[in-house]
């Protein structure tokens, strides 16, 4: 009976709890699983420019020491950011597929969303700019129209709802 | 003629290039000037630019046959010829060779810029001032182009020393069917959108009233914008059958290079109908078609100055300078003429409802942009990177995946939203009665594809997919409720049936309703590129008779053989595939040896499954990568990578969808009902 009395929640904050809900359980994953995200994370090193678990070239020189580097890292129980850093120490900065989240590489994830959300809120301002433009005033009421202004109003009515 | 060729042929193709320069030349100056002078003298002065115009499209045409005469005629002399040709190149690769190195691939695209040079001054009657400025304006670009191919990077340079008996063959990696084809269509790309910014600059600096200069443009814009549309997505597909590691996109700098200006072309395509339509955004028109151009120019600046790193083989060279002033130049000219005529282009209406087609192509516009932003911020961020802190970082698809794809997702939700609103304004209810089927159909197959085992809280990937999914499926429902729809008003009407009257509503309307096939095209593109989460791959050496089981598929190692001719040799296994106990098919994939570049080379099999499934299509994806060097044996990689197919299939539905747009419209039927039926309102939201 209490809980039916409470007010029922908005569709949005529904969405949002359930939002929230499926992120919780992200990162949940097992040792293959492991291997496969930080495999996804790294570069191999032969100036291929290909992911470290993508790299397909024939007599490749570095990935399979790397796969193994990586595999033998998980087996040690080095964790995540261990393991990585351990590869940055070997392989320098550019061995990570991606910049880190930290320091000045943040600011290459930040922009694009920082970026995006400026536009939006621009967009949004001039939209409503826009609108409170007043409208062109009538003289006198509405003025009927005929002739070839008629006309002129249908060819516009045609072009605008192109059916 | 082998000794004529490798005596004349440098020295024909490097004179016909001056040539072309100092025709280019006088067609811009004597151009540019008579359009100063104005009335009778400078008609006269504007008719030999314009005929100095064509003159130039000849030259650079017989400089290109003087290049590819050269590698037909294996005249070595060259080093072009040299560095990008071998004897035993098959013919149809020597013809490659134009756009396979640098300096060919320049000429190529001063070629493709005078032949479309060469069509805008025969075409000049339709409007002769603004085809004047239009011509000027390309002459300008090709004027460029034609100094670097004489001072920086010319094709005819003669090889130094003794001549080599042999070439060193073109790149094993460009030796495949496809690559007589991407280039040139993706440089029809990119050298496309020159026409329709000069048309823009044209019309800007001569205040020109109206909208003509769009409608004149119109269709060179869609041919272009379908041009590299195919290119990218036949270098995908290059990249998919050729490089042997399973995946179709890289984010290269090359890549990200061809998306920018696709990305900016393709918002440039919907906002010009607001400016049609509505006579809005023509400032931001303008800077979009000049945005397009500036970042084709420099994507080729960023690839070839070498200042980001790239696989692709353009990268480190010294023309890089020239580009990175004509930049410049381009820039600081169309600032100058935009901030000159700036009030020429106010907006003749003003936006009356956030919830309307006026307000979703702002949005559709502001999220291409941001697009194209975020993919040039991240081609960019590993140069800014050394800037600031001193050490380069990568940029690659984990960046892209987490920046791009929510950015794609909303979109792709535009892009299903976008055709259900009406101009000015929609009321909520109409929204609501349009968008609710097609909604439950997209919220069906999320529901659909968790039953089947997609766990998108397992991982971000399979959220993406699955939200891809969900809106593909709205996109597609919401163009095919279009048809439905407007079919539905046309056999009220006429008494049509549903198909017939279906056809007629787009035969109507071929730009509009050609557009919504685009869509659908796009939505099973997505499709395609959904199933990425889901790829799996085995690998293991395999002797005759092994066994090596993928998903459903059992494969079987039936043998191995050798083959040699005059341009490689080559090995490849024969693996038998079977599912259950059936044998589905027989699949060779090879590795050659390259004998001229001595550079080794796979060939990977691909089987779409489609007799098998014919909506979850696979592609089983066979790689011999070679044998081990310990044990001798040989290596084989399998892919199995779901729904793949689909994207070369929505691009065919997109190219379907392009080309309907440029067939003209037939006058609407007339209606045998009574008026008061007419009268009714008849049409869903989106006209």
């Amino acid at each position: 009976m209490r809980l039916s009395s409470r007010p029922k929640l908005k569709p949005a904050a529904q969405l949002a709890l359930i939002g929230v809900a499926l992120f919780t359980f992200l990162g949940v994953g097992d040792e293959d699983a492991r291997f496969k995200d930080i495999g996804h994370h790294l570069m191999c090193v032969c100036s291929c420019g290909q992911v470290l678990l993508e790299c397909n070239h024939v007599g490749c020189q570095y990935s399979d020491r790397m796969r193994n580097e990586l595999a033998a890292a998980l087996d040690r129980g080095d964790n995540d950011d261990l393991t990585i850093q351990s590869f940055i120490q070997k392989y320098g900065m550019t061995v990570v597929a991606a910049p880190s989240t930290k320091g000045f590489g943040r600011v290459a994830w930040i922009m694009p969303f920082a970026v995006l959300l400026a536009g939006m809120g621009t967009l949004v301002w001039i939209v409503r700019s826009w609108r409170m433009r007043p409208a062109p005033a009538l003289a006198d009421g509405i003025r009927p129209v005929k002739g070839p202004e008629l006309e002129r109003f249908r060819e516009q009515a045609d072009k605008e709802t192109d059916l | 003629m082998s000794q004529f060729s490798s005596v004349a042929l440098p020295q024909v193709g490097s004179f016909v290039l001056l040539l072309a320069l100092a025709l280019g030349a006088y067609s811009f100056l004597a151009g540019a000037f008579a359009l100063f002078l104005g009335g009778k003298e400078g008609e006269y002065l504007g008719e030999t630019a314009r005929r100095a115009g064509i003159a130039t499209f000849a030259a650079v045409f017989l400089a290109a046959v003087a290049l590819v005469t050269a590698a037909f005629t294996d005249d070595f002399s060259i080093a072009y010829i040299f560095h990008h040709s071998n004897r035993d190149l098959p013919g149809p690769y020597k013809f490659a060779v134009l756009w396979s190195g640098q300096e060919g691939s320049l000429l190529f695209w001063s070629l493709l810029l005078a032949t479309y040079g060469f069509v805008l001054r025969l075409r000049y009657k339709t409007d002769p001032r603004l085809f004047a400025y239009a011509s000027v304006v390309i002459a300008a670009v090709q004027v460029f182009f034609l100094m670097l191919l004489n001072f920086a990077a010319h094709p005819f340079a003669i090889l130094q020393g003794q001549l080599p008996p042999d070439g060193s063959g073109l790149n094993p990696l460009l030796q495949y069917p496809e690559m007589v084809i991407h280039p040139p269509m993706l440089y029809l790309g990119y050298v496309g959108f020159t026409v329709p910014f000069a048309f823009a600059l044209g019309a800007l600096i001569m205040r020109y009233p109206g909208e003509k200069w769009i409608h004149i443009t119109r269709r060179w814009t869609m041919v272009t914008w379908g041009f590299l549309t195919i290119g990218i997505f036949l270098g995908a597909h290059w990249a998919y059958a050729v490089l042997g590691w399973g995946g179709y996109w890289g984010w290269d700098p090359v890549e990200n290079a061809s998306l920018m200006p696709w990305l900016t072309g393709t918002a440039f395509l919907h906002s010009v109908m607001m400016q049609e339509k509505r006579g809005m955004l023509k400032t931001w028109n303008m800077w979009l078609i000049f945005a397009t151009f500036w970042l084709a120019i420099l994507g080729t600046f960023l690839t070839r100055s070498g200042i980001i790193s790239s696989v692709h083989a353009f990268a480190q060279s010294s023309i890089g300078a020239w580009f990175f002033w004509f930049l410049i130049v381009s820039l600081a000219t169309f600032v100058f003429f935009y901030v000159q005529n700036k009030s020429h282009l106010r907006s003749e209406h003003k936006l009356e409802s956030m919830i309307s087609r006026e307000s979703s192509f702002l949005f559709n516009n502001l999220l291409f942009v941001i697009a194209c932003f975020t993919v040039l911020w991240g081609t960019w961020f590993p140069k800014i990177s050394e800037l600031v802190q001193g050490n380069k970082v990568t940029v690659g698809a984990p960046f892209y995946n987490n920046v791009a794809v929510p950015v794609a997702l909303l979109l792709l939700l535009l892009t299903a939203v976008g055709p259900l609103l009406a101009w000015r304004r929609t009321s909520l209810e109409s929204l609501r009665r349009n968008f609710m089927w097609p909604a439950l159909g997209g919220l069906a197959v999320g529901i659909l594809m968790m039953i089947l085992g997609v766990r998108p809280w397992k991982d971000v990937a399979y959220f993406y997919s699955l939200m891809a999914a969900m809106l593909a499926t709205l996109v597609m429902l919401t163009v095919i409720s279009e048809f439905i729809r407007g079919g539905r008003v046309i056999s009220r009407h006429t008494g049509f049936s549903l198909p017939g009257s279906m056809l007629h509503l787009w035969h109507r309307n071929t730009r509009r309703y050609g557009g919504y096939i685009v869509h659908f095209g796009v939505a099973v593109v997505i499709i395609g590129i959904l199933g990425t989460p889901f790829n799996r791959d085995v690998e293991k050496e395999m002797g005759f008779g092994d066994k090596m089981n993928l998903g459903p598929y059992t494969l079987v190692c039936q043998s191995y053989t050798q083959d040699d001719n005059a341009n490689y040799s080559n090995e490849w296994a024969i693996i038998n595939v079977f599912k259950g106990d059936q044998q589905i098919t027989t699949l060779y994939p090879e590795r050659r040896l390259y004998k001229a570049s001595s550079q080794p080379q796979t060939i990977p099999r691909i089987y779409p499954t489609y007799a098998q499934d014919l909506f979850l299509v696979s592609d089983l994806y066979i790689v011999y990568e070679g044998r081990n060097d310990t044990t001798g044996q040989p290596i084989i990689k399998a892919h199995l990578n779901p729904l793949v197919p689909w994207i070369w299939t929505g691009l065919i539905v997109m190219i379907f969808g392009t080309i309907t747009c440029l067939i003209p419209n037939t006058a609407p039927l007339r209606a045998t009902v009574p008026a008061r039926v007419q009268t009714a309102p008849v049409v869903g939201a989106g006209d």
